[in-house]
């Protein structure tokens, strides 16, 4: 072999990103395929209109959960589960603090910005319930969060009395809305501001490095002066807060607090988000931008699904297969078998070659 | 004596990817002897019992047993048990929420109509246990008897499915000495019955306690079979450390005798400083430019003994001085702080962050130092890496390769380079030069001379003993978590070493 320096092709396909990429785009593919107008892009009523801008648009909570669910998995190599009931905690705060405790209210009976911080906080205080669990009492990630997981619809269903908050304020739908007349909806620019923050938090201080220690190797990390503990809790914390972003904007979707759907199921798909981002589930590195795109594969198959008229009922069944085979093309055992074949290619082709 | 011979290993040879784990050793086993097997850590001991009872396949040589006409081959330890080799581990291998009968007969309960014979069950288990005089009911639950008591259960256990040759791997590591004792009766016992039992332990009192012989190993290979009242304690310390002649020699003579003896107050200055369990309470000065070397054997306390300093097990008696003035370290970041740095004993445990790169292994200490909000710019980074590298002589694709993909010699200069990184007054060496080869051990024995000359304290720990009698100003012995001596000036020679290391033999020796 000649080469002295690996070709561009190579230099893509090794990058970490690469499947994830791929993935997204043969689901996007897919729906050329099946939807033409899939990627027609039009503005109705002011505002822009086409499966690609639902797509995004319906994938921004997904987003944020999954930023949160990358930093709990990098750190304690173990997942947050309860994120969706967080939610829905949240959510709850949020609403019955604007309403003023009743069930229904057409006007602010409480400033937005104190509502926000509440459930802000609400949420906050949740991962620090599972941080202090998992953290301080060394007990398994999928145990301790197992705990709000149940419980924090409860916990959302007390707040509410039972009831379904509405806040029937156009300032309130803004969150999960449009802004004014930007034709551009708001969860859009709430996830990519939120992605983009945690990024340069990772990056300007050394908490990114930190938590890929930290997971990676605990004892050598304890033993250079970082203090694994704090540093678990935090990203426990920090995935909560990002679950109460995400519940707020699911809230102000249906401008209600309903404990018993917001959220729902979505702790699953924020794992898978992270998996699909080629993201090894046992903590360690960590890539954000794969869990991002992850989350966007998902949207864009479930959005498929809706589009190829699948019933709601039947919805898992296809996601399971499609997940299924994302997985496995992603898996280190398929990746060794494709090598090996590559390498037999190679050396028939060379043995035909030489005689 | 004409025992009949139970067990022969010849010529038996292992290997792991680049590691030669056993060479031509061999194994004899009597009937009705306790044989202790010894050596230091990477021996092959583990390695050879392994191999003995199926959980490595053997690559040459061959194993023989009594009565079988073939050499046996086991693949795997159930298929060992079935031959009659059975092993009792350190950490008891039996179900602890299960009844004392449960675990001794778990896997082939007496049955009566395709259902368990409770009855049957308890009444073979209490003549068992009596046969054996071990005091526990058959009903006792496992978890609420003693760790003495489970061990003999489990040696029971193996007992009973007539197993001739008993393994019995560090059995004594976590017992008290009245619990080593009742032991040590059954072991007899078993003994007097015509078992074969092969004896891991890495304490010499227990060895000449009970044991009838003595095989050492080094390195993976045999290094000879000795009846135990034939070898005094000295010897088998000699032979076990062994004496590796390298081009070292003139190491300690090319470094400058220079002592920073205007420095009176000692870097560290500990005074009955100690932790429960793992190291008695210990007084230690460590002046500027003195290399203190730590010695005694595997589980002696040397590694105990700089974890409580370092603040990686909290201390829980006594106080330390740092520069004179009072310090309480409570966890390594509190060290750290103070000028300390560590490189740990378990290299892939403690001290390597595998998936990491070269150049963040190395800044990660002195980035943990500075604290998180202080991210450390990302030329600063390749500047300090790349020097490192580079002063080092570190065998690297570049910086930015994670670190696993080193060889251990490379890797254990990364950590150093973390440490240097920190510019520590004191150095805690623990075992910097296991596992590498000869001359990147040259290079890092060169080093710590040379940051002793510089005016840096370190503490200097090897499992070799001529090795830090090259690099050390002053050794410290310990024994079974206790420092027992402190040599210095020409009682810095192998023999008297070894005999403060063997301790209580200087009449045998």
């Amino acid at each position: 072999m000649a080469e002295t320096k690996p070709s561009v092709w190579k230099k893509i396909t090794s990058n970490r990103l690469f499947l994830p990429v791929v993935c997204l785009l043969v689901v996007l593919l897919i729906n050329v395929i099946r939807t033409p107008a899939f990627f027609q892009i039009s503005i109705r009523n002011g505002v822009l209109y086409g499966y690609i801008v639902d797509v995004v648009n319906r994938a921004s909570e997904l987003v944020i959960l999954a930023v949160g669910m990358t930093l709990v998995t990098a750190a304690s190599g173990g997942q947050d589960i309860s994120v969706g009931a967080v939610m829905a905690v949240a959510a709850a705060v949020c609403c019955q603090i604007l309403s003023g405790g009743k069930v229904t209210t057409s006007a602010f009976q409480n400033p937005l910005l104190l509502a926000i911080v509440a459930a802000l906080a609400a949420s906050a205080l949740c991962g620090a319930f599972n941080g202090f669990l998992v953290a301080r009492l060394k007990i398994q990630p999928m145990v301790a969060t197992l705990i709000l997981f149940t419980a924090g619809r409860g916990i959302a269903q007390l707040v509410t009395q039972g009831q379904i908050t509405y806040v029937r304020v156009g300032t309130y739908q803004v969150i999960g809305g449009y802004i004014a007349s930007c034709p551009i909806p708001t969860p859009i620019f709430i996830a990519i501001g939120t992605a983009l923050l945690v990024y340069l938090v990772l990056n300007k201080t050394a908490l990114g490095l930190s938590i890929e220690s930290v997971g990676i190797n605990g004892s050598a990390s304890r033993l250079v002066g970082l203090n694994s503990t704090m540093i678990q809790f935090l990203t426990y914390v920090l995935c909560g807060l990002l679950a109460g972003v995400a519940g707020i904007v699911a809230s102000s979707r249906i401008y209600s607090a309903d404990a018993n759907n917001i959220g729902l199921n979505l702790e699953m798909d924020a794992i898978l988000a992270v998996a699909l981002g080629g993201n090894f589930l046992g903590g360690g590195k960590f890539s954000l931008m794969g869990s991002v795109i992850g989350a966007f594969t998902i949207q864009a198959l479930t959005t498929t699904l809706y589009a190829m008229n699948v019933s709601g009922d039947q919805l898992p069944v296809y996601k399971a297969i499609a997940v299924v085979i994302i997985v496995t093309l992603q898996s280190p055992v398929f990746q060794e078998f494709l090598k090996a074949r590559k390498v037999r290619r190679r050396r028939t082709a060379e043995g035909g070659s030489c005689g | 004596m004409n025992q009949k011979i139970l067990l022969t290993m010849k010529d038996i040879s292992k290997s792991f990817p680049g590691v030669l784990a056993l060479q031509h050793v061999q194994f004899t086993l009597r009937k009705g002897e306790i044989h202790a097997l010894m050596g230091e850590n990477g021996a092959g001991k583990s390695t050879l019992i392994k191999v003995l009872t199926g959980v490595y396949q053997l690559e040459s040589g061959e194993i023989r047993m009594d009565g079988a006409a073939r050499p046996i081959v086991n693949h795997s330890p159930q298929e060992a048990q079935a031959n009659g080799i059975s092993t009792v581990y350190q950490e008891v291998n039996l179900c602890p929420n299960l009844t004392v009968a449960e675990n001794l007969f778990l896997g082939r309960e007496p049955r009566r109509f395709g259902m368990i014979d409770w009855k049957t069950m308890n009444r073979k288990s209490e003549a068992l246990l009596k046969s054996l005089e071990i005091p526990v009911a058959p009903a006792a639950m496992l978890e609420e008897c003693s760790l003495a008591i489970q061990q003999m259960i489990a040696i029971a256990r193996a007992v009973d499915m007539r197993c001739k040759v008993l393994i019995l791997d560090e059995p004594t590591s976590s017992l008290d000495d009245d619990e080593v004792e009742k032991l040590f009766a059954l072991m007899r016992k078993l003994k007097a019955e015509g078992v074969g039992i092969l004896f891991v332990t890495h304490f010499l009192e227990q060895v000449y306690a009970v044991c009838d012989r003595i095989t050492v190993l080094r390195n993976g290979g045999f290094v000879g079979e000795y009846e135990t009242k034939d070898l005094p304690r000295v010897m088998l310390v000699a032979k076990m450390l062994g004496k590796d002649l390298d081009d070292l020699a003139e190491i300690k003579s090319a470094h400058s005798e220079h002592r920073f003896e205007e420095e009176k107050v000692p870097v560290i200055s500990a005074r009955q400083l100690g932790h429960r369990g793992t190291i008695k309470p210990f007084d230690l000065d460590i002046r500027k430019g003195e290399v203190v070397g730590l010695t005694g054997l595997l589980g002696s306390g040397r590694s105990e003994m700089v974890r409580v300093l370092y603040g990686a097990d909290r201390p829980d008696c006594g106080k330390l001085m740092v520069r004179g003035r009072k310090a309480k370290i409570s966890k390594p970041l509190d060290a750290m702080k103070l000028g300390m740095g560590y490189l740990p004993e378990n290299r892939q445990r403690d001290g390597i962050i595998a998936e990491l790169s070269v150049r963040e292994n190395i800044i990660i200490a002195l980035q943990a130092k500075r604290g998180m909000c202080r991210l450390m710019s990302r030329r600063e980074m390749d500047e300090a890496a790349d020097r490192y590298i580079d002063l080092l002589q570190i065998k690297t694709a570049g910086r930015e390769t994670p670190v696993k993909s080193l060889s251990g010699g490379n890797q254990q200069k990364v950590i150093i380079g973390r440490w240097l990184l920190t510019h520590p007054d004191y150095l805690i060496l623990d075992e910097p030069t296991r596992g590498i080869d000869i001359g990147t051990k040259t290079a890092i024995q060169k080093l710590v001379l040379s940051l002793a000359d510089q005016g840096m304290a370190v503490t200097f720990i090897s499992a070799e003993v001529e090795e830090m009698l090259r690099t050390c100003s002053r050794m410290l012995v310990l024994r079974d978590g206790r420092k027992v001596g402190e040599l210095s000036g020409d009682e810095l020679n192998q023999e008297t070493v070894m005999q403060t290391i063997a301790g209580g033999g200087e009449d045998d020796g």
